[in-house]
């Protein structure tokens, strides 16, 4: 007996529930197995990652605050790859969006007033949109693959990045370190909860999510978009002109790497340094995939991976195990998620044994 | 007499649709068989299966009288089977030579010297080192057949070989089909043209919803009986034209001179026609003729820059710079030859497959889908054309041709166009859709609307139009009346000898 | 030495891993897939390579063993894409942060050792020419790369394997309905990038940069990538635009020492800068984009 996959006459909801769910079970079992033959104890280790963050409020609040920026850059991102208009270079934009919101207090430390870190964060997200305006120009007008060309401005933005904290923008006061000034108090985002580090940019992630949401499922630009990306004939059929697709896809997703980038200078960090970003612009294209590409899929996402990073943490004190482990665990999910991700779309069908001459 | 090919009890399923069931067949030497049965009746399915692209799921074949069950081509081509696509398997970035020994073992030179014997002998000459894509659709076929014979094959199968032909070359066609009969050579012959099969063949085995439903020698029986066994009753009527004297111009294209930078396409020059109220126009032509770029510059798909706006007009204001949509708003709606992909979302609902079009119709409301509205008018397309599905919620991928043609047919004429352009309408449908889409745009020019048709299946055309136009190499006839004009003289259009004499 | 001799001794050289992997995506695009993780297959690949010459396996060993591991690597993408037809896209990401991951993983215990690269070997009379002799003293992996292009420059000119991989990536159905097995060669093509990939990622961690450090792959796959575009699969330019890219990670090095006075950040950056350019030039080019490349690139096949 063979397998075969046929295809669907409908896409099928079942699959699309229990497709990530699957992959974080497959994930996490091979992930046991590569942990063990690193020497690190599987059982401590899932603990670790999974569950620890968890168990107390401090910790969770750690997860929502890595939270906030992965379910901010994932909704945007997901726009753009529904519409197959690939942009992994969020990385980049997240950092150009964390340049343009500390050219004010970097420029103007002494100010003071409630206009400083909205103002910042307006300019983030300008930021990321105006470094996701060349990889747009660059396709609509020049036909160049966004693919690559938003991964080489990732890596020209850390030379940016590198380039000011390390000349113009280096504290004087800061022992030669590569950072800026620490930021005044009003170029601060306010805490959510007391006594934790949330703050509200995770309101702002929300309202993204409901945004993206709306436009998404219910509005007409949404829609052309979707078209667009399922079907580019059809769309052309239509008169859904592309470069605006492209134009719209970049330039949300950059915007919105760039507002994340704004808040994690603003928030936890405080100051802009080497280390703005975790990688969370590559973290999100994951978290986008993860959650289907769908608004809701993707506030689950979010918060599974922000669990894996803190987890990830607290896994290296109590379980020994290496950082980089996170990122095998990540890749593994996509990994298998993807390979559920068919089931949705086909079943697996028993068959006859194709024939040799009998 | 022991059959070449003998297949007993044969079925292939697809997922749940039967494509064969329990199909009987007998190939005898040196005998031209046909194929007879129109589109989805499992033609194409069971060729497949004797040339071993699909596996059946039940049944025995039979070569020569030994059991066989070809897993590949390459095993039936062993065998000695060959097979011409309908859809040709030829790859555009290679030249001809490089096309066949794909296939057929042998060293350069001496494939093109044997390619260019066989083609003197069998009446299909062709360049051995061009690149495929320069060739015209006729050369290409060529190709095939070259590339099956160089196999010396016992059976040949050829799937719809003359849709992609003028009158002229298919008489040219079966010329060659005889002589390889006469040398030894089976023909699996594979059409729904009934005429053709008359002429041609010598048995026709006809298939009706997958299964066999006749094995006749067509030359003893009528046109109309074979109809009747390939559709199960007699052939509809056509829904006769009212007289009418066409109206005002909808729309004019005049002087159309377009380069295109695609390397494989067709350019277009001096295209000059008028569309009038109340009258259908046709343009006929072989496919690859620059069908595609003329209905993407009538449609806005593809737009002419500012300064030649002009060279478009619909309803006397000009057009040409326009896209898709703002042409739509303006009374012209299109329905494009390929359904899946283009005229219809396949993973998109019948629901959110209206919006495609119907958008400007009240169906969004600041900048939001009125879901209500949506399915409300989706729900009126399917009851008005009688399409069959479970309702606005099912996917377009998972309606039959015909259906989703009805239903593209019907979102296109709900909008209610002054201008209605169609291209190929009944590909690849069945003929009782065929019948129907035929009829409602017969009903809509006798209701004054200008209609506009590209088809290659002339019958089709000389059975609704007014009027043609017949394209070739890009360039436009002058308008034949019809029912004056002869099949025989569109054909001359077809194949350019006309353009040729006239040009002298 | 002069700069001019500084790069043309070394062009080849620094060439390498950009030759080697493209020239693998080559195939794999020829055959009409998209394997866009390359950096991680070569980062994987790396640092097994290197564990493997630390620990005394020697190089052919290494680079035998980095090929194995590029073509399993490569081969978990082949199933998403070939057998549960995922999106090319994501599952060349996918792959790309799971080789990224699994680098950094296997390579922690070694971060900043060292190990002995590869002797050069030098071409007798040609490499003792003034100005270009330099170009004539390479390892013995540079040459093996320069038969490898050759090699694969000869395939898709002149053999029937060459040609079925070309006619796979045009047309997938029509190679499936002639009976050539698609997904087997598509499959194959992809063991092949990968292992390819593999032999890249060892010779830069083994022989070009003989030392361990997380990430030192350093945006070479993507550049790779960007490559096969340049060279609008074609080997030849694809050799060529490797070639440069030698010689411009070089011009870098040279006019770092000589203290040009520009910031390094921006000299780091010059190879992407570059790269970003040369793909707007390349790509508006439509007609010629149309004429070479692989029309069912990314699209995933089914019958």
């Amino acid at each position: 007996m063979r397998y075969r996959l046929i295809r669907r006459d409908h896409a099928s909801t079942r699959a699309a529930v229990i497709a990530p769910l699957a992959a974080l079970v497959l994930a996490m079992a091979t992930s046991a197995v590569l942990f063990a033959i690193i020497g690190v104890a599987p059982g401590a280790a899932t603990y670790a990652l999974l569950v620890e963050p968890l168990a107390d409020w401090g910790s969770l609040s750690e997860v929502l605050l890595k939270m906030g920026p992965l379910l901010l850059i994932a909704q945007g991102l997901a726009i753009g790859f529904r519409a197959r208009i690939f942009n992994i270079g969020a990385e980049g934009q997240l950092i150009l969006g964390a340049i343009f919101a500390s050219a004010i207090p970097v420029y103007f430390p002494t100010a003071a007033g409630w206009w400083i870190w909205p103002a910042m964060m307006v300019m983030g997200a300008l930021g990321g949109a105006l470094w996701a305006a060349i990889p747009a120009f660059w396709r609509a007008r020049l036909n160049a693959n966004e693919i690559l060309v938003t991964l080489m401005l990732s890596l020209v933005a850390t030379q940016v990045l590198n380039y000011l904290l390390l000349g113009p923008w280096k504290d004087p006061a800061g022992f030669n370190f590569p950072q800026s000034v620490m930021f005044q108090w009003d170029a601060m985002l306010p805490v959510l909860f007391p006594g934790t580090r949330v703050n509200i940019s995770f309101l702002f992630a929300l309202v993204a999510t409901l945004a993206a949401f709306v436009y998404m499922q219910r509005s007409f630009q949404g829609y052309q978009l979707l078209v667009g990306g399922l079907a580019p004939r059809a769309a052309g059929y239509a008169g859904f002109e592309e470069s605006r697709a492209i134009w719209l896809s970049l330039l949300i997703g950059g915007a919105a790497a760039g507002l994340a980038g704004a808040a994690e200078v603003a928030g936890p960090i405080g100051q802009l340094q080497r280390s703005v970003s975790t990688g969370y612009g590559y973290a999100a294209i994951i978290v986008a995939y993860l959650g289907g590409l769908h608004p809701v899929g993707i506030l689950f996402s979010s918060f599974l991976m922000a669990l894996l990073y803190i987890g990830g943490d607290s896994a290296m004190v109590t379980a020994g195990l290496p950082v980089a482990a996170v990122r095998t665990v990540q890749g593994l999910l996509l990994v298998f998620y993807l390979g559920g991700l068919t089931f949705i779309r086909y079943c697996l069908v028993a068959v006859e044994p194709a024939g040799k001459p009998v | 007499m022991v059959p070449l090919l003998s297949l007993a009890g044969v079925s292939k399923r697809y997922g749940t649709v039967a494509a064969n069931t329990a199909i009987d067949l007998n190939v005898m030497p040196n005998s031209i068989h046909a194929i007879l049965g129109e589109n989805g009746a499992g033609k194409s399915t069971l060729m497949k299966l004797i040339y071993g692209v699909e596996v059946p799921d039940e049944g025995t074949m039979e070569w020569q009288g030994r059991s066989v069950r070809p897993g590949s081509p390459a095993e039936a081509r062993s065998l000695g089977v060959g097979m011409v696509f309908q859809h040709f398997s030829l790859f555009e970035t290679l030249t001809v030579a490089e096309n066949i020994s794909l296939i057929v073992p042998g060293k350069k030179a001496a494939l093109a010297a044997r390619i260019r014997d066989l083609g003197r002998e069998f009446g299909l000459e062709v360049d051995p080192g061009a690149m495929v894509h320069s060739l015209s659709v006729g050369e290409r076929q060529r190709v095939e057949i070259l590339r099956c014979l160089m196999l010396e094959p016992k059976l040949l199968i050829l799937d719809e070989p003359t849709s992609v032909l003028a009158p002229q070359s298919v008489e040219r066609l079966f010329e060659t089909l005889r002589r390889l009969r006469d040398r030894g050579v089976s023909i699996l012959f594979i059409s729904h043209k009934l005429e053709e099969i008359r002429a041609l063949c010598d048995r026709a085995t006809i298939l009706r919803a997958s299964r066999v439903t006749g094995e006749v020698d067509p030359r003893a029986h009528s046109a109309a009986d074979l109809a009747a066994l390939m559709i199960g009753r007699a052939m509809p009527a056509p829904l006769p034209a009212e007289a009418r004297t066409p109206g005002e111009r909808l729309l004019e294209v005049s002087g159309l001179d377009w380069t295109n930078d695609d390397p494989f396409g067709v350019s277009l020059s001096g295209i000059t026609m008028e569309v009038r109220a109340g009258e259908i126009v046709g343009i006929a032509g072989i496919s690859g003729n620059g069908q595609q770029e003329l209905a993407a510059l009538i449609s806005g798909e593809r737009r002419l820059p500012d300064l030649s706006r002009d060279v478009i007009r619909m309803g006397g204001r000009p057009f040409g710079h326009l896209g898709a949509a703002a042409r739509r708003k303006t009374g012209f709606a299109f329905v494009p030859e390929e359904r899946l992909g283009r005229g219809a979302v396949p993973e998109m609902s019948l629901a959110d497959n209206t919006l495609l079009t119907a958008h400007s119709r009240g169906l969004i409301r600041r900048g939001l889908i009125d879901r209500r509205a949506e399915a409300a008018r989706t729900e009126r397309t399917i009851r008005d054309f009688d399409v069959r599905t479970s309702g606005p919620q099912a996917e377009a991928g998972a309606l039959s041709g015909g259906n989703l043609q009805k239903f593209i047919m019907g979102r296109e004429i709900l909008l209610d166009p002054d201008l209605l352009f169609v291209a190929q309408p009944t590909w690849g449908v069945d003929i009782g859709a065929a019948t129907a889409i035929r009829h409602r745009l017969v009903a809509m020019r006798n209701a004054g609307k200008a209609i506009l048709v590209i088809s290659e299946e002339l019958e089709e055309l000389f059975e609704i139009c007014d009027r043609l136009h017949v394209l070739h190499h890009g360039h436009l006839s002058p308008s034949l009346p019809l029912p004056q004009t002869t099949a025989g003289e569109v054909g001359e259009w077809m194949i350019g000898a006309k353009e040729a004499v006239d040009a002298l | 030495m002069s700069a001019a001799e500084f790069i043309l001794s070394g062009m080849l050289a620094a060439a390498t891993p950009f030759l080697l992997a493209a020239l693998g995506e080559l195939v794999v695009e020829r055959s009409g897939v998209l394997n866009l993780g390359l950096e991680g297959i070569m980062a994987f690949a790396a640092a097994i390579a290197f564990i493997v010459v630390y620990q005394g396996g020697g190089h052919m060993l290494a680079f035998g063993v980095a090929a194995i591991a590029g073509a399993a690597l490569a081969m978990v993408f082949g199933v998403l894409v070939l057998t549960f037809r995922a999106n090319q896209v994501a599952a060349g990401l996918a792959i790309g942060i799971l080789g990224l991951g699994l680098s950094s993983l296997v390579g922690k215990p070694y971060e900043s050792l060292t190990i002995t690269g590869l002797p050069k070997l030098a071409l007798p009379g040609l490499s003792s020419l003034p100005v270009v002799g330099g170009l004539f003293v390479q390892d013995a992996a540079v040459w093996l790369s320069l038969i490898a292009t050759a090699a694969i420059w000869y395939m898709f000119r002149a053999t029937k394997l060459g040609l079925t991989i070309r006619a796979v990536g045009e047309n997938p159905h029509a190679a499936h309905a002639i009976g050539t097995p698609v997904i087997a060669l598509r499959a194959a093509a992809i063991a092949f990038g990968g292992a390819m990939s593999g032999v890249a990622g060892a010779y830069a961690s083994t022989v070009y940069t003989p030392l361990w450090a997380d990430g030192m792959i350093a945006g070479r796959g993507w550049i790779a990538l960007a490559l096969v575009v340049f060279g609008t699969w074609m080997t030849g330019r694809v050799f060529f635009g490797a070639c440069l890219f030698g010689a411009l990670s070089l011009a870098e090095l040279t006019a770092q020492a000589a203290g040009v006075g520009l910031p390094s950040q921006l000299l780091a950056s010059l190879p992407y800068l570059v790269t970003i350019l040369i793909l707007g030039i390349i790509s508006s080019d439509r007609r010629r984009m149309r004429l070479n490349a692989v029309a069912s690139l990314g699209e995933p096949f089914e019958t």
